[in-house]
C-alpha cells in the first residue's frame, strides 16, 4: 500500500508492502544511500537514522510503524554538533573502509546533542551498538572528545 | 618482492582535455586492450584515462589512478603521497581514483596480475608511483622553461607552484596542455629521502577518502542505482557442496516486486525491484537440495580428526637437528595443542556487485580485489571478448581477504545472475549478512600440536604438527605458494622460527574438507603466530626466563625483530609480566609480509572471568614509513580486528551447517572492548613493506601470554570467550 512518510523535512509517498523496513525505503525507493545495510537485525548500527531526533536502527523499523514521525538521515545533517563531529572525523582520519561510519557519525552526534561533555563511559554506552569491523574505535573515541571540546568553544 | 624497474618513457595525450597524462611504456596488445575498453562504457561518459597513473587537469587537480582497491588500508592516500612527493604537489590538489582493470598497465608488480593483497600496495608501488610523479614534474618544468624562455634547471617547484628567480611563477594546470605535447624524459631522478616533504612526515597529509566517508557521500557498490536495475539475492545450499535438486517459485513470484526467479550455478536467483521484495521472494521460494555430495562433518568431528592426524607423520615443512630424538630422551616434554576455529571475514559491506551487459559489451562495477582474473571470469561466462568487458573497481566496505577470491565465485555469480535474466537488464547482486556468514570461504580450521623440551634453562627441542585445509592446493593459483607439495600459507611463521632452537621439526597435513576456505587478514600468521608465540612463552616460563629477555637471547639473527621487541618493552616500561594489581602483561613479536611487529597487552579478568584488555603497546618496523598516521591506524585496526576474533570469533559447523547466522551470534569487537593503543614506528631506511595485515598476528598470543600469568593458562582452544568446541 502507499505510505506517506516524512524524510528530511519532505513528505514522500511510497508504494511498498507494510513490512518493508525503513532502511530499504530510504535506499531503494527514495535514493538516500548514505544509510547503510550491515546486518538487517539491529546488531551493527550501520543503518542508524533519527526518528524525531532519537537514533533508530532503520533496518528493523517497518515503514507502516513510522506514522507522523520525522525521519532524519545523514544526508540532511545540520547544526553545530553535526559540523563538530564530521570535522573531528576528518581531522582524526577516523574512517578506514568507511562503510559503518554513517552510522557511527549519526550515533556520535546524537550523543553530543544529549551530553555535551561525554565521559569514556558515556561514549561506550552510546556507541556500543555501532560495529566497526576495521576497529576504528580508538579514533572514534578521540574524535568524539575532540568534537566535545569544539562545542565547548 | 621485486619491484620491476619500469622506465616511464611514453607520454600519452588525453585529446581535448588539456590534461597531462603520464603512462607506462606498454606493448601493442596492451594498447589495443586499453583502447577498446575505453571506447565502450555503457554506464555513461568515460571519466577516466586508461594506461596512466597521473592526470593533471587544467583546473590544477592532480588525479592519481590507483591500481589497488581501497577498502580501508589507505592505498588511495598512500599512492597519491608517492606521486605528490616527487611532483612537489600541494596536498590539497591531490585526488585519487581507482584505475580500470588492465593488466598491462596496472599489474601488481609482486603478482604479475592486477590485484591487491599480501600487504603489497605500497611496497610494489613505491618506485613506480614516485617515477610517475617525477616524470610529470620534469615535463611541467620543461613546459614552463619553454614558455618563460629560461633554462629548466633554474626552475623550482614547491607545493604545486613552479617558480623562476626572474619572478615568473605558475601552477601545474597552466602548463598541463603544453607539457602533454612534450616527449617524456627517458630517465628521471628520484629524490634523496632526505629531501622528502610528505613521505614519512607526521601531519603532512590527511586521508583523501575521509570527507566522503564522514558524510555518507562515498559511493559503495551497494549504493549503485540505475534505471531498470533489479536487485538480486540468491538462495544457496545450506551445506557446502549441495546442489539444487528442484525448486518451486510459484509463491515467490506472487510477492509484489519480484520480477523473476532463475536457477544459476550457485543456487536460485530471485530478482526484485528492490532488496525487500527480493528477500521476501527468496523467503517464499521452495528449494529442494541435493546434498548427496555435500560436506556433512561438523567442527567437532573435524577437530577430532585433526587431533588424530597431528599424531601421525606429516610432510616435513622445516627441520634442523633431530628434535624427535631429543624429545625422546628428555626428562620432561612440554606439550600444547592449539585449536583454531573457522572464521568469517564479515566485512561491513557484504559481497555485492553490479552488472549491465548486452551483445556489444558489459560493464561490471564492484569491489574487485583481483581485477585481472575477475575480468576474465565475467567475460568468459558472458561469452564476450575480454576487450568488450569493462570492470570498474568500487570503494568497498572492508575485505580482510574476503574479496580476494581464488575461486572467482563472486564475479562468476554476478555474471551468471546477469546472464540468466538476459541482456539490457542491469542487476545488482547483494549478499545479506546471513549469506556472508553461511557462505564459506572461511579462515580454515587448524590444529597445531606442539612439543618441546627444556634443559638447564635452555630450550633444546621443538616440534610442531600442523593440520588444516589448504585453499591453494589444486587451484590455478597453486604455483604462487605451493612448493614440494607444501602450501606455504599453511606453515608460514611456523616452519622457520626466529628463535635459535638446536633441534627443530615442523610437519604439515593438508586435509580434504568440502568447506570452502580462504586467506583471512594475515593469512597463515593468524594461527602460526598464536601457536609459536604462545609456545615460546610457555617454554621460556618453564625455563625460568623473562618473556622479553628470554626471546631476545634467542633471536640474535633477526635484528629487526629484536628492534621492535626492545622498542615495545621500552614503551611499556617492561618490568616482567606481573601481575600487578590484578593486571598481567603478555608479549608477542611476529614478522609477517616483511614487516615486524611487537605488542605488549595489559590484561585483567573482567566480569564473568572474561579477559579485559586495557592497553596495547605496539612497535612496528615496516621499512620507510610513507604515511605514519595510516600505519598507526592499521596497527590500531589490526589489533582490534585480531582481538575481536581471538576473544569471540568462531564460525562453527554443525553437521556441515554453519551455526552463527548474524552479528548476534558472530560476536564482533565493540567500542567498550577496544583497548587503548600506543604505536611506535621505528625509523628505517629499508624498503617499505606492508601494514594492512602485520598488526593482527601478535595480539592473540600477547593476550594469551598475559592470561597465563593470571592463572588462566594460555587458551588452547579459540575463541577465548564462549567457545562451543
Amino acid at each position: 500500500m502507499v505510505h506517506s512518510i516524512n524524510i528530511n523535512g519532505t513528505t514522500h509517498r511510497v508504494d511498498v508492502d507494510d513490512d518493508t523496513p525503513l532502511l530499504w525505503v530510504l535506499r531503494d525507493n527514495i535514493g538516500l544511500t548514505g544509510t547503510k545495510f550491515g546486518c538487517g537485525v539491529a546488531q551493527c548500527g550501520a543503518c542508524t537514522v533519527y526518528m524525531d531526533g532519537q537514533p533508530l536502527r532503520s533496518c528493523s523499523m517497518p515503514v507502516s510503524a513510522i506514522g507522523e514521525a520525522k525521519i532524519t538521515t545523514i544526508e540532511a545533517l545540520a547544526g553545530k554538533e553535526a559540523q563538530a563531529v564530521q570535522a573531528a572525523w576528518v581531522k582524526h582520519d577516523v574512517p578506514q573502509c568507511g562503510y559503518c561510519q554513517s552510522g557511527q557519525v549519526m550515533s556520535a552526534i546524537a550523543l553530543l546533542t544529549e551530553i555535551r561533555k561525554p565521559t569514556d563511559r558515556d561514549i561506550d554506552l552510546a556507541m556500543n551498538g555501532n560495529l566497526c569491523r576495521c576497529a576504528t574505535y580508538v579514533r572514534i573515541r578521540a574524535a568524539i572528545h575532540d568534537a566535545a571540546r569544539t562545542l565547548e568553544g | 618482492m621485486t619491484a620491476h624497474d619500469i622506465s616511464l618513457s611514453r607520454r600519452n595525450l588525453l585529446k581535448g582535455t588539456g590534461a597531462l597524462v603520464i603512462g607506462l611504456s606498454l606493448p601493442q596488445s596492451g594498447r589495443a586492450q586499453s583502447g577498446a575498453a575505453q571506447a565502450f562504457r555503457p554506464g555513461g561518459a568515460a571519466t577516466f584515462a586508461p594506461n596512466a597513473f597521473v592526470r593533471i587537469a587544467a583546473d590544477d587537480t592532480v588525479t592519481v589512478l590507483v591500481k589497488h582497491i581501497e577498502f580501508g588500508q589507505g592505498p588511495f592516500t598512500g599512492l597519491a603521497t608517492l606521486v605528490a612527493e616527487e611532483l612537489d604537489a600541494d596536498w590539497g590538489q591531490m585526488r585519487a581514483e581507482h584505475a580500470p582493470a588492465d593488466v598491462k598497465l596496472y599489474a601488481n608488480l609482486a603478482f604479475g596480475v592486477q590485484g591487491t593483497g599480501g600487504s603489497t600496495a605500497i611496497a610494489n608501488s613505491f618506485e613506480q608511483m614516485r617515477k610517475a610523479g617525477a616524470t610529470a614534474r620534469a615535463m611541467l618544468v620543461q613546459a614552463a622553461a619553454e614558455a618563460w624562455k629560461v633554462p629548466a634547471g633554474e626552475i623550482t617547484v614547491e607545493k604545486g607552484v613552479l617558480k623562476h628567480a626572474s619572478g615568473k611563477q605558475g601552477r601545474f594546470g597552466e602548463f598541463a596542455e603544453a607539457a602533454s605535447k612534450l616527449q617524456a624524459p627517458a630517465e628521471v631522478k628520484l629524490k634523496d629521502p632526505a629531501q622528502f616533504k610528505l613521505i614519512g612526515k607526521e601531519g603532512a597529509v590527511n586521508r583523501l577518502d575521509s570527507p566522503g566517508k564522514s558524510t555518507g557521500k562515498t559511493q559503495f557498490t551497494i549504493d549503485i542505482r540505475t534505471p531498470e536495475m533489479l536487485t538480486v539475492v540468491v538462495a544457496r545450499p545450506p551445506r557446502f557442496g549441495g546442489k539444487v535438486a528442484s525448486f518451486d517459485a510459484t509463491e515467490a513470484k506472487k510477492i509484489k516486486g519480484v520480477v523473476d526467479v532463475q536457477q544459476i550455478g550457485s543456487g536460485v536467483a530471485v530478482y526484485g525491484t528492490g532488496m525487500w521484495p527480493a528477500l521476501k521472494g527468496r523467503e517464499a521460494l521452495k528449494v529442494t537440495w541435493d546434498e548427496s555430495g555435500a560436506e556433512k562433518r561438523g567442527s567437532r568431528e573435524l577437530i577430532a580428526e585433526y587431533r588424530a592426524l597431528a599424531r601421525t607423520p606429516g610432510t616435513v615443512a622445516g627441520k634442523h637437528g633431530d628434535a624427535e630424538a631429543v624429545l625422546g630422551k628428555a626428562d620432561k616434554v612440554i606439550e600444547a595443542e592449539y585449536v583454531f576455529p573457522y572464521l568469517a571475514h564479515a566485512p561491513m559491506e557484504p559481497l555485492d556487485g553490479y552488472l549491465e551487459w548486452n551483445a556489444q559489451g558489459a560493464l561490471a562495477r564492484f569491489g574487485s580485489q583481483f581485477q585481472t582474473t575477475e575480468h576474465q571470469t565475467i567475460a568468459t561466462i558472458l561469452e564476450l571478448p575480454p576487450e568488450k568487458v569493462q570492470l570498474e573497481t568500487m570503494l568497498a566496505g572492508g575485505s580482510f581477504g574476503r574479496r580476494a577470491q581464488v575461486s572467482q565465485h563472486l564475479a562468476a555469480e554476478l555474471a551468471m545472475v546477469g546472464k540468466a535474466i538476459g541482456p539490457n537488464r542491469p542487476v545488482k547482486l547483494v549478499w545479506t549478512r546471513e549469506d556472508d556468514l553461511a557462505g564459506g570461504y572461511y579462515r580454515p580450521l587448524f590444529v597445531h600440536r606442539m612439543r618441546g623440551a627444556v634443559k638447564d634453562g635452555k630450550i633444546t627441542a621443538w616440534t610442531n604438527s600442523i593440520v588444516g585445509q589448504s585453499f591453494f592446493l589444486g587451484t590455478p593459483f597453486e604455483a604462487m605458494t605451493v612448493k614440494n607439495g607444501i602450501d606455504a600459507t599453511m606453515v608460514e611463521g611456523a616452519n622457520e622460527l626466529p628463535y635459535e632452537v638446536a633441534d627443530f621439526r615442523c610437519e604439515v597435513h593438508a586435509t580434504k574438507v568440502g568447506v570452502p576456505t580462504l586467506w583471512w587478514r594475515s593469512v597463515g600468521h593468524t594461527h602460526t603466530g598464536y601457536a609459536v608465540e604462545c609456545f615460546i612463552d610457555q617454554l621460556l616460563q618453564e625455563a625460568g626466563q623473562d618473556p622479553v629477555a628470554g626471546r631476545l637471547a634467542l633471536m640474535g639473527k633477526h635484528p629487526r625483530l629484536v628492534g621492535v621487541l626492545k622498542a615495545v618493552a621500552d614503551m611499556a616500561k617492561w618490568n616482567g609480566p606481573g601481575p600487578v594489581d590484578g593486571r598481567a602483561r603478555g608479549v608477542a613479536v611476529v614478522e609477517s609480509f616483511n614487516s615486524y611487529v611487537a605488542q605488549i597487552a595489559e590484561v585483567s579478568l573482567g566480569a564473568g572471568g572474561e579477559p579485559k584488555v586495557h592497553k596495547v603497546w605496539c612497535a612496528v618496523d615496516c621499512g620507510i614509513a610513507v604515511n605514519p598516521d595510516i600505519i598507526r591506524a592499521q596497527m590500531e585496526g589490526g589489533i582490534g580486528f585480531g582481538l575481536g576474533h581471538i576473544l569471540y570469533g568462531e564460525l562453527t559447523l554443525d553437521q556441515g551447517r554453519p551455526v552463527q547466522a548474524n552479528f548476534d551470534s558472530y560476536r564482533s569487537l565493540r567500542i567498550h572492548e577496544m583497548p587503548e593503543v600506543e604505536v611506535r614506528i621505528l625509523p628505517s631506511t629499508e624498503k617499505p613493506s606492508g601494514v594492512g595485515e602485520p598488526g593482527v598476528p601478535p595480539i592473540g598470543p600477547a593476550v594469551a601470554n598475559a592470561l597465563a600469568r593470571l592463572g588462566r593458562g594460555r587458551p588452547l582452544s579459540l575463541p577465548m570467550v564462549g567457545g562451543t568446541v
